[in-house]
């Protein structure tokens, strides 16, 4: 079997799975976050942190809580990578620098999981497992969270009739409250991410993944050099990693690591689980509005974007016109031969189009024009099908753009589901598309004016220049990919790559939690024949087009400055 | 439905119809108009009246930057981009000014009645105590003589009359208005009845009757009284009178954006963010890649300094949304415009986007849907008569019937059976019977055609013909001897059944003598048929509700018949629901109901009565026949006084936003072929690779910014008259209509340019310097 058949054989397994999925799952999540019912173990966490979970939020307080959380996540993994020389199981690491520490808090607690380092000598089991193991869960539960909310405030049928919370079959209340933030997390973790992790755990370990407590050991190699092999709770974590789209490896190399990743069947289970959540989520987002045809119409547009992106990506991987792509077949440098070049570009489209960022080949080694298409995927806003929640979210805003737009076209003003785009909703949503492309382009521009920081670059010319850029458009859409070659584990990129995780996490999520609280307090008006259809391959086709074009006008120069300008020839 | 215009635009030539029965089209755009303009579109060049529209401030900033390059560095090429960047901003500023300028010479023409006015105030007077005569008001500046006023009122009291200029009035002020005199301001008529002409602001020439109390006491500002004189009191406050109104209106001075509009141009000023952000960091990377490869010589576009100013500049405006941020005022300025042109005048631009919106309209039966009396439907024969017996008869007993229904009868006879109209001169002895209250019937007496003269006894054999009510036909049918027969009843149920009202036709033929009588033996009498009466519904109003229906929206009838009566009148006519024995609170309750389900709901009135649920509406239309009350409870006035208005204010409505929503996909799109005219000319010196995205194949470098830039300053100017008139509107799904602006306005946006810049690089390559 030739590796392009087993490429093609593995995207129609993956999506044979995604789509079998699609339902159970989907609505698994729809009754988490809609049941009143809560579990023991739940019921005892809010007692201890002292939360009234029937008590509703608006979307102020909601994002208060999120902000709060964050801050204090940022401060506690902060905290234990700086005192890690006092932990036990540290493996003999000492404290992790400022600068580095800061970069590496804020990138667990934004789910970006950049690593300016490589985990097998920087951390040690505890900082691992209590610090970025904890954050892999409760970051992936955030953005989950958050998209419930802002589906919340869209499906919101204010009622005047105020009920008792015991008879109430939603957690939402009865002003514009758009769920409780503490709730959400709660159960995002305790019945959506720990049940599946488990069983995934399980999996990996059957598949060679090693989980286990061992420090560093050192093995004699059959060349009779000495070698020392970290072992370590590396099947747990990976299963979190992908599901949760976090991507930070236990190891260096991540999942290109034999002990994270053995076997090609594991890199398929390993691109599932990041795929999950993101083309789960808009089955509860269809629930939840009482139009199952909405969420169709999102993972349609979803769907289209992600299988696009890896036909070109695996296009471009297999028939370059480089030397040595040309004698092999295909652009191997930098792949595992484990996986061979569609795998490999299979997981690249997968990490890029979530925000996992997890890696299985070397993305600075892809062909120019292959790692334009990864780079496309994270300025895409990783919506196809994004972050956990945060894809969801990221494509509601651009079904909002779109309908203000086309809205506009059939002269109504514009409205989804049911809901009014007036100058506020709009002023959130663009602020929110502005947000991450202003992060991304600043800081590659200001990092290229820089003379100490371009130095950085391992590459010159147009490929060093699409390092950076790679860097800080996976800092600021949270994916965590990177691209390679360029030098982070500086103090100026430490920081600057730092608040270009922390702006691009936060600044979205608190506009797109005041746009969901605008629509929470409209009363929705009802469909007629002169409302626009969202939910028709007509409208499912401008969104996914809104969605590139923007990116396009967006990038394109600083694109045509970079891989661009060494793909075309 | 009235076509005549309030004051022609200026310059335009006299509508023609309106294209279509129901096209929602605008004036039609004068090249000169685009000269008289241009003074105004300079002044707008001042950055403290441009600040309001951000796109455009920028283009100028940038405009401003080149000009300064241009001085300090000067070359073809750079004075060249600084000339069409500025042409740019007056491009913009000249949409603008020139719809402004049409709204202008309307309302010159609207001041000129105000401000000449001089009005006759009066002081003591009160309701009920006439007013001074004309005699004693005639001498000017004259305070009446105590006598005076005593000999024209008898009472006593002082009223004294002064002159004041219209303007100086205020609300409550009490004035008389006399034959021949303009209307100081805008009122109700509290005593008298005159004939008005309000062609200054309807452009109806026929007079129209204004008297005190009821639903035809108010009048307005600048129209003229005909005959008679009335004492108005006014019900405005200096500078808020209609007129003022309707001038600020088409001047577009004290237009307020609307929410809409608010939101589209948030959303222009992100974009203009974006791209702003993406030229400034862009800076940057060009002095990397052009320092990695010093070998390369300097160009117009990039040098070792990186991207010139000149062509970061432009590359800056061809990629903000220019095209929609230069027309979007002058969209909604002219979306006003329509409506004025359609003798609307809309309080605010928030009402008629929410026409746009509508969920629900509340329609009047009479006048909107039905022609407001009743008519003919049809003739039925009881057994025994032929239909073209009763169709004759009908008609003989009608011919003198000038009642609307009587005339209806013997234009139904002519359509439907071919019989000819009779004068009635032409029967011989014919002797027609009124209609009176006590009777109940009215026809005709004459000498029988067919029978002639009875020979034996040589009088002449009469025929009477009765129609009216059936009771009193047939009371009149059995005293004269005739038997009813019992079919007649359940016809005449059937008809009052189905919401008509039946006419029942008899006759009584024999010798007058006995005909007199109504008792001889020669007479003979007998019931004919029936005559089916209905309210007639418009024609084309079915197909109208059946778009409105498309379009997502709900027609209700609002009548006060009976149930009955209503129901069939609704289901002939294809509205959606109706509501029958309505009360004005009936019409507010629905209105809340519907409002309480998220509907927006549109409706018209006249009367006091109306004035909550026009307030109440979302659009409320009042009826310049109407009262003061309803006038100022509603959003809108219709001077026309047509209520079937209401339908083109909602298309007008809509047509706003299409335009915008047109506009900015069509800027959006733009931008795609600017990218592939731009992006090669500036780097393809450094990467020849990326001369391969310069697929359009432009001369030079210099060449191709410079099309660009001309292109984005052209597209404007050519698309002035679409935002003026509108982008064509008609109803039809959302679905349908989405994918006809998408293919014509996205699509077309993407192709549109690419075809343009090559036109114009075809011609300015010739130019030395830049080819």
């Amino acid at each position: 079997m030739s590796t392009s058949v087993a490429g093609v054989l593995a995207v129609a397994l993956l999506v044979a799975a995604l789509f079998v999925t699609y339902r159970p799952f989907g609505d698994h999540m729809y009754r988490v976050f809609t049941g009143s019912r809560h579990l023991r173990v739940e019921r005892a966490i809010y007692r201890l942190t002292g939360v009234n979970p029937d008590a509703g939020q608006r979307w102020g307080v909601y994002a208060r809580s999120v902000l709060a959380f964050s801050l204090v996540s940022v401060l506690l993994l902060y905290l234990l990578q700086r005192i890690q020389e006092h932990l036990p199981l540290n493996l003999g690491f000492g404290a992790v620098g400022p600068a580095l520490a800061w970069n590496t808090a804020v990138s667990f607690m934004t789910n970006t999981n950049w690593q300016a380092y490589s985990g097998e000598s920087t951390m040690g089991h505890t900082v691992q497992m209590t610090g970025l193991a904890v954050q892999n869960f409760v970051s992936a539960a955030v953005g989950i969270s958050v998209a419930v909310a802002v589906v919340r405030g869209l499906a919101r049928r204010r009622s005047p009739v105020a009920t008792s919370a015991g008879s109430r079959d939603d957690l939402v209340g009865t002003g514009d409250e758009i769920g409780n933030f503490w709730v959400d997390l709660t159960r995002t973790v305790i019945r959506i991410l720990l049940p599946v992790c488990v069983l995934a755990a399980i999996v990996l370990i059957a598949g060679g993944a090693i989980q286990n407590l061992h420090g560093n050991r050192v093995v004699s190699t059959l060349a009779g050099g000495h070698q020392a092999i970290t072992g370590g709770p590396v099947a747990s974590q990976e299963a979190i990693k992908e599901f949760g789209t976090n991507g930070g490896g236990f190891y260096n190399v991540n999942s290109a690591h034999p002990f994270e990743n053995p076997t090609s069947w594991t890199n398929l289970f390993e691109i599932y689980l990041l795929l999950a959540i993101g083309f789960s989520l808009p089955r509860t987002f269809g629930r939840m509005v009482g139009d199952r045809r909405q969420g169709l119409a999102i993972v349609a547009v979803m769907a289209a974007l992600a299988l696009g992106s890896f036909a070109v990506n695996a296009a471009f991987q297999t028939a370059h016109h480089g030397t040595v792509p040309v004698a092999v077949g295909a652009a191997t440098e930098g792949t595992e031969t484990r996986f061979g070049v569609p795998d490999s570009a299979l997981f690249a489209s997968g990490t890029t189009l979530t925000s996992t960022g997890s890696v299985n080949s070397f993305h600075d080694s892809y062909t120019s024009l292959g790692g334009a298409t990864l780079l496309v995927n994270m300025m895409l806003g990783e919506v196809a099908p994004g972050g956990t929640g945060s894809g969801l979210y990221g494509m509601l805003v651009l079904a909002v753009v779109t309908v203000f737009v086309a809205g506009l076209m059939i002269g109504r003003t514009p409205e989804y589901l049911g809901k009014k785009i007036g100058s506020r909703e709009i002023k959130f949503a663009s602020l929110y598309f502005l947000a991450t492309p202003a992060i991304a382009l600043l800081g590659t521009g200001i990092a290229m004016g820089l003379p100490g920081e371009r130095a950085g670059m391992l590459n010159s010319g147009a490929h060093g220049l699409s390092e950076v850029l790679y860097a800080f458009t996976s800092a600021a859409n949270n994916n965590g990919s990177a691209f390679g070659g360029l030098t982070v584990n500086t103090t100026w990129y430490n920081t600057a790559l730092g608040l270009a995780m922390l702006f691009g996490r936060l600044l979205p999520m608190l506009l797109v939690l005041g746009m969901a609280g605008s629509f929470a307090r409209q009363q929705p008006v009802p469909a007629t024949a002169g409302t626009l259809p969202t939910h028709r391959p007509q409208f499912a086709g401008m969104l996914g087009a809104i969605a590139v074009i923007i990116v396009a006008l967006t990038f394109f120069p600083a694109l045509a400055l970079g891989p661009l300008a060494e793909g075309i020839h | 439905m009235s076509t005549t215009t309030v004051i022609a635009a200026p310059g335009a030539a006299p509508r023609p119809g309106r294209g279509g029965p129901r096209r929602v089209g605008g004036g039609l755009l004068d090249p000169r108009q685009l000269g008289r303009s241009l003074p105004a579109a300079l002044r707008k060049l001042d950055p403290r009246t441009l600040w309001r529209n951000p796109v455009m401030l920028i283009v100028e900033v940038g405009a401003a930057f080149t000009t300064v390059l241009a001085i300090a560095d000067p070359s073809v090429f750079g004075w060249l981009i600084t000339v069409w960047l500025w042409l740019t901003v007056v491009f913009a500023n000249l949409a603008e000014a020139v719809a402004e300028g049409r709204g202008k010479a309307q309302a010159a023409a609207l001041r000129r009645t105000r401000t000449d006015t001089i009005a006759r105030r009066l002081t003591g007077w009160s309701p009920g105590q006439p007013a001074p005569t004309a005699d004693a008001v005639a001498a000017p500046d004259a305070v009446v003589a105590p006598d005076a006023v005593a000999a024209a009122g008898g009472a006593g009291e002082r009223v004294s009359v002064e002159e004041v200029p219209a303007p100086g009035l205020v609300r409550g002020d009490i004035v008389l208005v006399v034959a021949g005199e303009i209307i100081p301001g805008d009122g109700d008529v509290v005593e008298g009845i005159a004939s008005v002409d309000e062609s200054a602001i309807t452009g109806e020439s026929a007079p129209v009757i204004r008297e005190s109390g009821g639903d035809r006491s108010s009048v307005t500002g600048g129209t003229k009284v005909l005959s008679d004189r009335i004492v108005v009191r006014i019900t405005q406050q200096p500078g808020e009178s209609f007129i003022d109104r309707m001038i600020g209106l088409v001047e577009g001075a004290d237009r307020r954006r609307t929410p809409n509009e608010i939101a589209l141009n948030i959303l222009l000023a992100a974009l203009t963010v974006i791209f702003l952000l993406a030229v400034a960091t862009l800076q940057p990377l060009a002095i990397y890649t052009k320092a990695q490869q010093p070998a390369i010589p300097d160009s117009a576009a990039l040098t070792s300094h990186g991207i010139t100013g000149i062509v970061l500049a432009s590359l800056l405006v061809c990629l903000i949304p220019t095209t929609i941020g230069a027309l979007l005022s002058a969209i909604g300025i002219a979306g006003m415009d329509r409506l004025v042109q359609r003798n609307v005048l809309a309080m605010s631009g928030r009402a008629v986007e929410a026409a746009g919106d509508v969920n629900t309209l509340l329609l009047d039966k009479t006048g909107t849907i039905t022609f407001g009396n009743r008519q003919a439907r049809g003739f039925l024969p009881v057994a025994g008569v032929g239909e073209a017996v009763l169709a004759d008869a009908a008609q003989l007993s009608s011919l003198a019937d000038e009642t609307p229904e009587g005339r209806s009868v013997v234009v139904f006879a002519k359509e439907h059976h071919g019989l000819r109209e009779r004068s009635p001169g032409e029967l011989r002895a014919a002797t027609f019977v009124p209609f009176t209250a006590q009777t109940r019937m009215s026809g005709v007496d004459l000498a029988d055609p067919d029978a002639g003269a009875a020979p034996e006894t040589g009088v002449e054999v009469r025929r009477q013909i009765r129609k009216g009510a059936a009771s009193a036909v047939i009371t009149w049918v059995r005293q004269a001897g005739g038997t009813v027969p019992a079919e007649l009843g359940e016809i005449v149920d059937g008809i009052s059944a189905a919401g008509g009202t039946p006419l029942v036709v008899g006759e009584i033929t024999g010798t007058a003598a006995a005909a007199d009588t109504a008792a001889g033996a020669a007479a003979h009498a007998r019931v004919l048929g029936v005559i089916q009466l209905a309210d007639v519904v418009k024609s084309g109003m079915r197909e109208r509700f059946d778009e409105m229906r498309r379009m997502g929206i709900r027609t209700v009838m609002i009548t006060g018949d009976n149930p009955l009566t209503a129901k069939a009148i609704a289901e002939e006519a294809g509205v959606d629901d109706f509501l029958a024995e309505a009360t004005p609170e009936d019409k507010l309750a629905l209105i809340r109901a519907e409002q309480a389900g998220g509907k927006l709901v549109a409706m018209t009135g006249d009367g006091t009565n109306d004035a909550p649920a026009l307030a109440q509406a979302d659009v409320g239309v009042a009826m310049n026949t109407g009262t003061s009350a309803a006038k100022e409870a509603g959003n809108m006035v219709d001077l026309d006084s047509d209520p079937t208005k209401l339908i083109e204010i909602v298309e007008i409505g809509k047509q706003l936003l299409i335009t915008r929503g047109a506009l900015t996909t069509f800027s959006i799109a733009n931008d795609v072929a600017k990218y592939f005219a731009i992006i090669p000319a500036m780097f393809a010196g450094v990467y020849g690779g990326l001369d391969s995205l310069n697929i359009m194949r432009l001369a030079t470098p210099e060449s191709a910014i410079l099309s660009a830039v001309i292109f984005n300053a052209l597209i404007i100017v050519v698309l002035i008259p679409l935002a003026l008139r509108g982008v064509r509107y008609t109803p039809s799904s959302a679905s349908a209509l989405l994918s006809r602006n998408l293919s014509r306005y996205g699509l077309g946006g993407i192709i549109a340019p690419f075809v343009g810049i090559k036109i114009i690089d075809l011609l300015v390559q010739f130019i030395p310097g830049v080819g």
